[in-house]
């Protein structure tokens, strides 16, 4: 796959090859509609759209992955607030997706040609439902699988923001960049724009999805501050994630999830491509615990269960943009040179006095920027300087809007709970309701 | 012999350990508990119906010392625990008659300490 919509970013790169990149760019919605429409069997169309289907079922059910994984990692005070989080994230993400994001990200027009899409609402005539449309699949099969990807971005931010940002300021966070910053940013390359005319490869977002959503969670955490008690006298007090079974089903319905989010982006449901992906993806998994293992046993000791399930997501974070175009033994070696990163990462973040309590930043930005240079390094059809100028674009792009929007709402309405709020905890503060009333384990947290 | 029961913040705990370690005070038994002091409740809701909550989270320290041991170990419960806000607790002093130590039989004073 060279990109999400091959056929529009073909065509664009044709037209930037032939020098006519100035004035061409307005010609191109025409000179797509103009390409005959893929051959396809009736059956096969009906076979693709249906994998595409239950991708997009993959990919939903990862934001419950999401949710498991972030409230097991945090403590039970703070449990209804991140449920609820989770909650909103999808909902806020389909909505604005069918309000601009689609539009923004794909379908709209080229308001600066390759840079910025402009449009608004969903909406398909008789041959959006036809392989007219494209042989992988239907206009509103399209919509959904993309609209389920959207607000992954945001709930990536959610884990490294949690146990103490405002849950209103945070809805407004969600809002604001799923509907803004992960759809331009998006059509850069999905939607054909000027990266994938430069041959930048990011197979289903290593950095699209993963790096726009941990850029954003570093600038949350940066604008508001360690936890309570995290640092103290110049030491690191360890703040104890209260469900470690919740967290293990969570990461385990991630990677389930990851079938879908990797195989869909095949965009079809060809059988060879949709397999060799599965391999690739779940090999980069595996490979990701055993050596964040490793890892984790010989620094720390004893093997950290919470930083071998890291491992297990950066792996899958890592080979996600080279999933389709990386040998088996490099997508090994993606995804275990991952579960390195992203326990050193959480050390050295740590270090640092930058507090994720889920470990957001070390998995999707960290593992993110390195799965996407990874291409650049074990596939011969990417060149690596292009894999690092996009990794630079979405970093310089998505961080700053991310601080700007942080910074507004902190001079605004606030973005940090009061301080009798956070030791509370926020299921009270910011709920009046509790996870869990009917049992006692307050001493110390 | 003396036994203080202190009734602190949960949050308080850890500054509390760190005063009682400083005071040389290491022995120590801690117990989650509920109950309501001069500090109000709060509201919490459930599916629409309001409730109050006015038997509060608290955390309750219980430790036995020694005659010389009482000042120091009430000024560092007070240090550790005090915010000055309602709410910070209360440290009870009660007589102890007798103490043993299981592991040796000792009792009395050596026991404690």
């Amino acid at each position: 796959m060279k990109a999400k919509r091959g056929k529009r970013s073909g065509v664009l790169a044709f037209l930037l090859m032939a020098g006519a990149a100035g004035t061409a760019w307005g010609q191109e919605a025409g000179a797509a509609v103009a390409e005959a429409a893929p051959a396809v069997s009736p059956e096969m169309f009906t076979t693709n759209n249906l994998w595409m289907m239950v991708a997009t079922f993959l990919v939903f059910i990862m934001h419950l992955g999401f949710a498991t994984v972030e409230s097991g990692l945090t403590r039970a005070k703070n449990t209804v607030n991140i449920l609820f989080k989770n909650t909103l994230i999808p909902a806020i993400g389909l909505l604005t997706y069918a309000l601009a994001g689609f539009a923004l990200m794909y379908q709209g027009d080229w308001a600066i040609p390759g840079w910025l899409r402009l449009g608004f609402g969903v909406g398909t005539d008789a041959a959006g439902l036809t392989s007219a449309y494209n042989a992988g699949y239907t206009y509103w099969t399209d919509f959904l699988f993309q609209g389920m990807f959207a607000a992954t971005a945001a709930t990536i931010v959610s884990g490294a923001v949690a146990e103490r940002v405002k849950l209103g300021s945070f809805l407004i966070f969600s809002t604001v960049y799923v509907a803004l910053g992960y759809t331009i940013a998006g059509s850069w390359v999905w939607g054909g724009g000027w990266l994938s005319a430069l041959n930048f490869h990011d197979f289903a977002g290593s950095t699209l999805v993963h790096s726009v959503g941990g850029w954003g969670a570093l600038a949350g955490v940066i604008l508001l501050g360690p936890r309570l008690g995290k640092y103290t006298n110049g030491g690191i007090r360890p703040i104890m994630g209260h469900n470690m079974p919740m967290v293990v089903t969570g990461v385990f319905l991630l990677w389930l999830g990851w079938f879908g989010f990797n195989g869909g982006s095949v965009l079809s449901a060809e059988a060879g491509p949709v397999s060799y992906v599965l391999v690739t993806t779940s090999l980069a998994a595996a490979a990701g615990i055993v050596t964040s293992m490793a890892t984790s046993w010989s620094i720390q000791k004893k093997p950290d269960l919470t930083m071998v399930l890291n491992g297990c997501l950066a792996g899958l974070v890592g080979i996600t943009a080279g999933a389709d175009a990386v040998s088996v033994p490099a997508a090994v070696g993606i995804g275990g040179i991952a579960g390195v990163l992203v326990v050193l990462s959480v050390m050295a973040l740590d270090k640092i006095r930058i507090d994720d309590p889920v470990g957001a930043i070390s998995v999707h930005l960290v593992c993110g920027i390195w799965g996407t240079l990874a291409v650049g390094l074990f596939s011969a059809e990417y060149s690596l300087g292009v894999q690092a100028l996009g990794v630079l674009a979405y970093g310089v792009f998505c961080f700053p809007l991310c601080l700007a929007i942080f910074a507004a709402l902190k001079r605004t309405v606030g973005l940090r709970v009061s301080r009798a709020e956070e030791i509370g905890g926020l299921d009270v503060g910011e709920h009046g309701m509790e996870a869990y009333p009917d049992f006692q384990g307050f001493l110390i947290k | 012999m003396k036994l203080i029961l202190a009734i602190i913040q949960p949050d308080k705990l850890t500054d509390v350990k760190e005063a009682l370690m400083a005071a040389k005070v290491g022995k120590m038994t801690a117990l989650n508990v509920i109950g309501c002091g001069q500090q109000m409740g709060y509201h919490e809701s459930y599916r629409g119906v309001p409730t109050e909550v006015n038997l509060l989270k608290k955390v309750e320290l219980q430790i036995a010392v020694n005659e010389d041991f009482v000042k120091p170990t009430v000024e560092a419960i007070v240090k550790g625990a005090r915010t000055g806000n309602i709410g910070d607790g209360k440290i009870f002093v009660l007589d102890l008659p007798e103490c043993i130590r299981i592991r040796t039989g000792e009792t009395g004073p050596e026991a404690i300490g």
